[in-house]
């Protein structure tokens, strides 16, 4: 197995037809679309937590004391490395584990839900735990945003008549929107890479319910043992993230600009 | 921030809801990691007991000391203690004088190296996998300390590079010249005054590296094959069995293999969360 890439001495250039393939081969059409949900999916959820935890933290209302206990608790998902966010989550999703507990006990369900191992659910239930593990980066480049936006501003706009959600509309947020757009190509990058959570949680099962670019690559390259194959997927992945890229420089070139 | 005049019934109900929104954050961020850290103090048949209890009679430090006493565990913390020191010790090494000659030379091909660097730094991981899986391979390094060290610093370097780039721009090349006018070679000026006035940035971009490779899973797992030199994250995946989950095992290997980066995060927040925050702001 160690040799196969290397013993093929006599590479044969065979054009486009690793990419013609892939692209007409359904499982690649499922995993395009699980990654663009999973991807779009978690960027919205992301940004309304994150956003939503920098607000709360960012309030006069409560002691500068607690919000550093309540900023250290927030920022705990994203110290954990995500093959350890996976087991966790396993762990709690089990269908005897203490989530069914609660909604069983809340009479929400009346029976345990194979959270993961449903084909129905196993996509949403990724996506969560995606959600869960990458709000925290949102959160706290909010916070430094936040900060950073004048009091001036908001004095202004209270002299003028504004309420809080007009302040909010008017202010705080097109004051925000460098770090959101930014923040959202990155995430959508870094999340059509999400391997190891996925890996780990389903495997891209069952029966290839959350298969995504990143798995399907791997498992072409090292379980069917298709290397050209799964470097024509790698190569695709690349593109997609050149695309986004683009537009991440294009944005802050704008922003700095 | 928003100081408004409402009135004192509405400035309440408000303060309310912010400490409601602000607990029910914290269950939600909070509660599966404390979950994660009572489960380990549990015995294996516990984890899932009915009714479930945060502490339970099987309470002991049963699952700490298998995962300690373990030679087999105590190998996965030692290859990922070896290996992530020595990435960071190394990244630091090479981005250091690599920032010092971008900071304070003109060389052939400085912009397309520039380029490449800042290149490589968002080439998705999966896309070089399989490149550097035969590469590693050919070099006789696959399943080797060195064939991970070197991959982990083609990651860890751009950023590395680019960080002590931008410090020692900041700082003034006056600097260099009294030095210079002194007698002291480049050398001196690198490690004796500038490296030690840009200390602050050195610690951070080690200890992002520190715990980028800590945590690094894909590659750790293909390009390792023995037991021997599996790290921590790939560790726990291997504490799966086909029939039978250590769970108590898991969540005290979790726990362990989370101190360090847990530790740093701590100590060094605030340098953290400023390079991220810049990161995010300006690329």
């Amino acid at each position: 197995m160690d040799n196969v890439i290397i013993t093929r001495n006599e590479p044969t250039f065979i054009g486009l037809s690793n990419y013609a393939e892939i692209l007409s081969e359904d499982t690649f059409h499922q995993a395009l679309e699980h990654t663009l949900f999973l991807a779009t999916l978690s960027v919205i959820a992301h940004f309304i937590l994150g956003l939503s935890f920098a607000l709360l933290l960012n309030t006069n209302l409560v002691s500068g004391g607690v919000k550093a206990i309540f900023r250290v608790v927030y920022i705990l998902p994203w110290v954990f490395t995500a093959s350890i966010i996976a087991i966790l989550w396993r762990l709690l999703l089990n269908p005897n584990g203490v989530v069914n507990y609660l909604l069983i006990e809340f009479n929400l369900v009346s029976q345990p839900i194979e959270w993961l191992s449903s084909r129905q659910l196993a996509l949403y239930t990724v996506t969560f735990i995606n959600i869960w593990a990458g709000y925290p980066f949102y959160m706290v480049s909010f916070l430094a945003g936040l900060q950073g936006i004048p009091d001036d501003l908001y004095e202004a706009g209270k002299i003028d008549g504004a309420n809080g959600p007009q302040l909010f509309r008017f202010i705080t947020l097109p004051q925000l929107k460098p770090i959101i757009s930014s923040l959202a190509v990155l995430d959508f990058i870094w999340t059509t890479h999400q391997f190891t959570l996925i890996w780990m949680t389903t495997g891209g099962g069952p029966i290839r319910a959350t298969e995504v670019l990143s798995t399907y690559t791997y498992k072409l390259a090292f379980s069917s043992y298709e290397f050209s194959l799964a470097s024509t997927t790698a190569m695709l992945i690349l593109l997609l993230s050149s695309v986004l890229a683009v537009f991440y420089v294009r944005n802050q070139r704008l922003a700095n600009d | 921030m928003i100081r408004t005049t409402w009135p004192v019934q509405t400035k309440i109900m408000i303060k309310v809801l912010v400490v409601v929104g602000l607990l029910l954050g914290a269950l939600f961020a909070g509660l599966p990691v404390l979950w994660m850290f009572a489960s380990s103090f549990k015995s294996n048949t516990q984890i899932f007991a009915y009714p479930p209890k945060l502490i339970d009679s099987s309470f002991s430090l049963t699952a700490y000391r298998e995962v300690i006493t373990d030679p087999q565990q105590r190998r996965f913390f030692f290859n990922s203690y070896l290996i992530s020191s020595l990435v960071t010790l190394s990244t630091l090494f090479v981005g250091i004088m690599a920032g010092y000659s971008f900071s304070r030379y003109e060389f052939r091909f400085k912009n397309i190296l520039n380029i490449i660097i800042i290149g490589v730094q968002s080439v998705p991981p999966i896309t070089l996998m399989i490149p550097y899986f035969g590469l590693i391979v050919s070099l006789k390094l696959y399943n080797t300390y060195w064939g991970l060290i070197l991959t982990y610093m083609v990651f860890t370097l751009p950023y590395a590079i680019i960080m002590m780039t931008g410090y020692f721009n900041t700082l003034p090349r006056d600097l260099d010249e009294a030095v210079m006018i002194d007698g002291g070679s480049s050398s001196v000026i690198l490690w004796r005054i500038l490296v030690p006035i840009s200390l602050p940035g050195i610690v951070s971009v080690g200890v992002y590296t520190f715990m980028l490779a800590w945590n690094e899973f894909l590659f750790a797992l293909t390009l390792t094959k023995t037991n021997d030199m599996r790290t921590v994250p790939v560790g726990i995946q291997l504490l799966m069995g086909q029939h039978s989950f250590e769970w108590n095992q898991m969540m005290a290997m979790s726990v362990l293999g989370s101190l360090p980066v847990l530790i740093l995060f701590l100590l060094f927040q605030r340098y953290f969360i400023a390079g991220m925050a810049a990161g995010s702001v300006k690329g």
